[in-house]
């Protein structure tokens, strides 16, 4: 953002006295590089804070020592989905500089302008450096040991007051795949669903929608894959600023095959920028686009008749909803004319192959779930998965939100999307070897054992809502987060009365994030500093499900400690308080007895191992440790397209970072599924078929694939998901050896491909070619949905009232253990749509991530973004006489919400829309909460939250909350 | 010898700032210095086009042209450096430049600025090859390790291009030919009146 001399001024006194030191002033160049070492003078000073910094002393400058050798280690970047490696140069344990990792077929030594500072977060002063508490309103330091005692001495007060539902347990997509694992696990002992982490708020109705389209709820293709792609459609997505390296591989296949790029996004993004044609919506208005599309699609027989005959179910159900479409019609509820629609639908459906790439735009609606699936109905009905240059690309947000998904970091699943219905609990059971009624005995009932838990989104509401509203014994009153920011949520003044009310709050992170500031608390709140993943190792699954090993770069600085070693105290201290306070329960031999521990914590190693034995069910059992280790070791031989590992390697055929599914063992060589559902494969090469989830016919239609199969199958048809009754069926039961089936024999003998520990029937099923799943038809119609076919429904918070009465929101109703409104919060609209004409929306900028803290903390990209601003169409601001550059407020229709913020007056947003990044915190309702932060933890940039102004809506399946569509007036202030 | 060039294609640029920030990281270069800055014109219009700017190492540099105490000189690769211990900090070169690349830190409250900083091509200073004082006055000296200016090795669309200026050329040249359509190189419109991308 272009600032004004003006108000330069004032920015700059401003962030001189958030920055002291650095820009203070009065230095030659000369001077400041011997400041150079001022970061460095810091980093000494870090070596009297605990033992295991001794050994930086020698590099105090924080300058390589080019004399001296050089140790270069690989780890996976910290921000988004992409996984680019980072290759880090470390002397003496100082991580003195970033090099191109250009061996990495996904990012080839390039990065973003985040991936290109991330050295600075293991030097960051700003990190949280110690555990501290609150004691009356002051931050205080206090040690490892009491903070965790004083902690686990709540909880389990809170656990025998109100029980183990009354913490809620916060998790992160900045986990390591098995620090996910590990904290879901710990979740189960605790004896709550209620466990989440910020695929809730990104892409959890991708997961829903994806998964209940065609089995699997994740990216179907991969970031290289793009490359091959004819026809893309970025709809709903900006991945310039929240994915730029992608878009060397978006631009490359641009250029390679002379690919249509079209941009479809109320917003003329970065990304827009680059389309060769970009199409302006209305916010909201996704459903009505896709089916416009499908509308020109069908009417001139562009279909893929065949896809839809042999793959498909309920195509017909969409044809007659798309019938209803017409161009006008669009045109009236979206703002698009037919005619650039009906060019878009042309080269979508016959210049394949074509790729459907989305983000949260999709996604954070009141109908994220409808959207996805009519995005993959598209899909589908071009006959556009399953293929090379095809697919749904969906572009997941954090480094790991893909991962700690899979691991169920999630309020209605346990690991691997297993659910949680006594059957997936007594898989878990086996695997962690502990019996299945004692993890019975760790819940409030064996009901809540089953119910899923309270989402992200409405934790607050857990906390203040009446105890009769909630379906739990009580309402929350603990919360424990690790690695979350507390301004990701929506109706941000709600959150701070819910915050306000709990009995205990901890957060561990890195930073001490919006949620240590955002409450005016004063006691019972601890900080846990937590180290970043470059401090520890771990697996990462990026978006396109490849699995890559970080290895540590350093030692965690400061006092902090990694997510593994967190947890394993913390169970330790939690086992002191049941003893202290007479509880029978324990945590920290039952949990941890799978595991190697070393100096108080799990190996990831161990770990992994331990997610290899049971996470039968996505494929993440040929991941092994040193699989991973070994691609991370050959990145170089692999091919830049087709990810697969070249002849002669030793990671032939095997493709990039096994993309789960990479079936049955390590010693099995399988070697990842790159494209999932890609029949032109053999299984064992990593092909694979739609997924039958949901039974083998609805109505007497089957629901099994009809003329389709994947290569070398010897059952050349549909058939449904392989289990012992099946095997036996097809006389391929005594195909399984005598060990397998000694097993499953006294393990009670009947099993599926997904609980069957000895992985005997995904052996014998991929012996005879066939996909351990099924071969079934992915559903056009998903009839256990609120919306079996994807219906128009207004937002929540819309100008359009003259559209209410014919595409209204869904009514009230209830949804995990909560109240859930509809109709009743739409039907404000009509009030408040008259004081708050200007559509709000919501989105990322390149130099920041997530809630901000980490990245506004960081002094080279702080500098690039000094200030919040909201974007207002130039015809919009001259009516307000809001001029470029000047200050504005910005109110919402809940809670008298407001927000002082700059103006940034530009074309990008369309007449009547605003938009606002969403990493700022540490600006509450016009007043600076700088001083509430703990002394020298303060991020160097500030601003308001966009959620202090976002109002309420969820969706129906996975209340996802609308972040992109709401409503707002803005006057200058 | 090579004579060493940037050149950065607006097709690809998506300013998302890594060729600032890996400078910042490789040279530990303080708030307010910018050696290196993505410009974006008709920001949020049709035709929006960004591209990374730093010092462009000119073959009859402005600023050397310009400077009284003849601090400039060009190496052999045709990288151009300053010597700050010559430079007074006058000032005069920023007036010169076309690029806006040298940059000043503030040294008092009276506009006072002292000796000027710029763009090295990660190729250090007048001291001797990867020293901490060639460090601490001058950043990183990469060229002397043999490797390319940082910020284009981590460019994340692999717009910005360093090196050789034939090699870039021909890499350029082929990436043109393979678009099918004209390039977007600055100053084409300028030169052969043609419209800018399809």
């Amino acid at each position: 953002m272009l600032i004004k001399r003006s108000e330069g001024k004032a920015a700059r006194q401003r962030l001189a006295a958030a920055y002291q030191g650095l820009s203070s002033g009065g230095l030659d160049r000369r001077s400041f590089l011997r400041q150079a070492g001022f970061g460095a003078a810091g980093l000494a000073a870090l070596g009297a804070m605990g033992p295991g910094r001794a050994q930086a002393s020698g590099a105090a400058t924080g300058v390589a020592d080019l004399s001296k050798p050089i140790q270069r280690v690989k780890n996976i970047c910290t921000h988004c989905s992409v996984g680019c490696t980072v290759t880090a140069e470390v002397q003496n344990g100082v991580w003195v500089g970033q090099e191109p990792a250009w061996e990495s077929p996904i990012n080839r030594g390039t990065h973003c302008a985040k991936g290109a500072s991330v050295r600075e977060l293991v030097h960051g002063d700003r990190r949280l450096k110690y555990p501290m508490k609150l004691v009356g309103g002051q931050w205080q330091r206090i040690s490892w040991d009491v903070a965790l005692n004083e902690i686990a001495d709540r909880m389990m007060k809170i656990r025998a007051e109100s029980g183990p539902d009354s913490v809620f347990l916060l998790g992160s997509a900045k986990f390591s795949n098995e620090g996910a694992y590990l904290f879901r696990k710990f979740a189960a002992f605790w004896g709550t669903n209620s466990v989440d982490h910020q695929a809730r708020i990104c892409h959890s109705t991708t997961v829903a929608g994806v998964a209940n389209t065609w089995g699997y709820g994740a990216q179907t293709n991969s970031y290289n894959d793009i490359r091959n792609s004819k026809t893309m459609i970025i709809m709903g997505g900006n991945p310039a600023e929240a994915h730029p390296v992608s878009l060397q591989h978006v631009l490359s296949g641009k250029e390679r095959n002379r690919a249509k790029l079209i941009v479809i996004d109320p917003r003329f993004t970065r990304t827009a920028a680059h389309a060769t044609d970009y199409v302006r919506i209305r916010p909201g208005t996704d459903i009505p686009v896709m089916w416009g599309m499908l509308h020109h699609i069908f009417a001139n027989g562009w279909e893929d008749k065949q896809f839809i005959a042999q793959r498909v179910f309920g195509m017909d159900e969409i044809r007659a909803e798309c019938a209803k479409w017409t161009p006008a019609e669009v045109e009236r509820v979206s703002g698009v004319p037919g005619e650039q629609l009906k060019q878009v639908a042309r080269a979508f459906a016959t210049e394949k192959p074509s790729t459907l790439i989305w983000c949260m735009g999709a996604t954070q609606k009141t109908v994220g779930t409808a959207n996805v699936r009519a995005f993959s109905i598209l899909l589908l009905a071009t006959g556009n998965v399953g293929l090379e240059g095809t697919g749904a690309n969906i572009f997941r947000g954090h480094c790991n939100v893909q991962g700690a998904t899979d691991f169920g970091l999630d309020v209605g699943t346990l690991p691997a999307y297993y659910g949680l219905d006594e059957g997936a609990w007594r898989h878990w059971s086996r695997v962690w070897n502990v019996r299945y009624e004692d993890m019975v005995a760790r819940f409030d009932s064996p009901a809540m054992m089953t119910t899923p838990g309270i989402p992200t989104t409405r934790y607050f509401d857990a906390i203040t809502l009446p105890k009769d509203q909630i379906q739990q014994r009580d309402r929350v009153k603990g919360m424990l987060v690790v690695g979350h920011g507390g301004n990701t949520v929506t109706r941000m003044p709600e959150a701070v009365k819910g915050l306000e009310a709990l009995d205990l709050l901890v957060v561990a992170d890195p930073h001490p994030t919006t949620f240590a500031v955002l409450g005016n608390r004063r006691e019972n709140t601890y900080l846990l500093p937590i180290s970043t993943q470059f401090e520890c190792d771990g697996s990462r699954t990026a978006s396109n499900r490849s699995v890559q090993w970080g290895t540590k770069v350093v030692n965690p600085i400061f006092e902090s400690k990694n997510d593994y070693e967190m947890m394993y105290r913390l169970c330790g201290a939690l086992d002191r308080a049941a003893q202290r306070s007479n509880q029978a329960v324990r945590f920290q031999a039952e949990i941890f007895k799978t595991f190697e521990v070393k100096d108080n914590a799990p190996t990831a190693e161990s770990i992994l191992r331990e997610i290899n034995r049971g996470a039968l069910s996505t494929g993440y059992t040929g991941q092994s440790p040193e699989r991973l280790k070994l691609h991370m070791e050959h990145q170089d031989k692999f091919d830049l397209v087709t990810l697969r590992g070249r002849a002669g390697t030793p990671v032939e055929n095997e493709f990039y970072g096994m993309p789960w599914p990479c079936w049955g063992k390590a010693e099995w060589k399988h070697p990842g599924s790159h494209i999932l559902y890609n029949t032109q494969l053999h299984v064992k090469d990593g092909g694979g078929t739609f997924r039958p989830r949901f039974g083998v016919e609805r109505n007497g239609v089957t629901l099994l694939a009809e003329g389709s199969w994947s290569k070398g199958s010897e059952i050349q048809d549909g058939y449904p998901e392989f289990t012992t009754a099946v095997l036996r069926r097809l006389g391929w039961y005594d195909d399984l050896t005598a060990e397998e089936k000694g097993w499953i024999e006294s393990n009670g003998g009947n099993f599926s491909w997904a609980t069957d520990l000895s992985m005997g029937i995904i052996r014998v099923a991929m012996e005879h070619g066939c996909v351990p799943y099924g071969n079934g038809k992915a559903r056009a119609v998903a009839w256990n949905l609120p919306d079996p076919v994807p219906v128009h429904r207004e937002p929540i918070y819309t100008p359009r009232t003259d559209l209410i009465a014919q595409y209204p929101t869904l009514p009230d109703r209830r949804g995990f253990r909560m109240p859930h409104l509809g109709v009743t919060v739409q039907n404000r609209s009509h009030q408040v749509a008259r004081d708050f004409p200007i559509i709000l929306s919501s989105g990322r900028l390149v130099e920041y991530e997530g809630g901000g803290e980490e990245t506004r903390s960081n002094k080279w990209l702080a500098e690039l973004q000094q200030d919040m601003f909201v974007e207002i169409n130039p015809a919009d601001a001259a009516a307000r006489n809001i001029r470029d550059g000047g200050w504005v407020w910005v109110t919402g229709p809940e809670n008298q919400s407001k927000a002082r913020m700059k103006a940034m007056v530009t074309e990008r947003v369309g007449r009547g829309v605003a938009w606002m990044p969403f990493h700022f915190a540490g600006h509450f309702m016009g007043e600076d909460q700088r001083r509430r932060y703990p002394q020298g933890t303060d991020p160097i940039v500030l601003g308001e939250s966009v959620n202090a102004i976002t109002t309420y809506g969820y969706d129906p399946v996975t209340f996802m909350q609308e972040t992109k569509v709401t409503l707002c007036q803005i006057r200058a202030a | 010898m090579a004579r060493m060039k940037f050149l950065c294609d607006s097709d690809r640029c998506i300013e998302c700032n890594a060729c600032v920030t890996a400078c910042k990281n490789e040279h530990e270069v303080p708030w307010g210095i910018n050696r290196r800055r993505v410009v974006t014109i008709n920001d949020g219009r049709p035709g929006e086009r960004s591209i990374s700017m730093a010092c462009m190492h000119c073959t009859d540099a402005p600023c050397a042209a310009v400077c009284p105490v003849s601090c400039f000189y060009t190496t052999a690769d045709a990288i151009v450096l300053h010597d700050k211990d010559l430079c007074i900090g006058c000032g005069y070169c920023f007036y010169a430049c076309p690029f806006g690349a040298p940059q000043y830190p503030r040294v008092g409250n009276f506009g006072g600025r002292g000796k000027m900083d710029k763009c090295t091509y990660c190729a250090g200073g007048p001291q001797q090859d990867g020293t901490l004082v060639e460090y601490t006055q001058y950043g990183a000296n990469r060229i002397a390790e043999g490797k390319l200016p940082l910020c284009a090795e981590m460019c994340s669309t692999k717009a910005l291009l360093a090196g050789d200026g034939q090699m870039i050329a021909t890499i350029y040249r082929e990436r043109v030919a393979k678009r099918g359509y004209g390039a977007g190189a600055w100053g084409w419109r300028t030169a052969y009146r043609e419209t800018v991308g399809a």
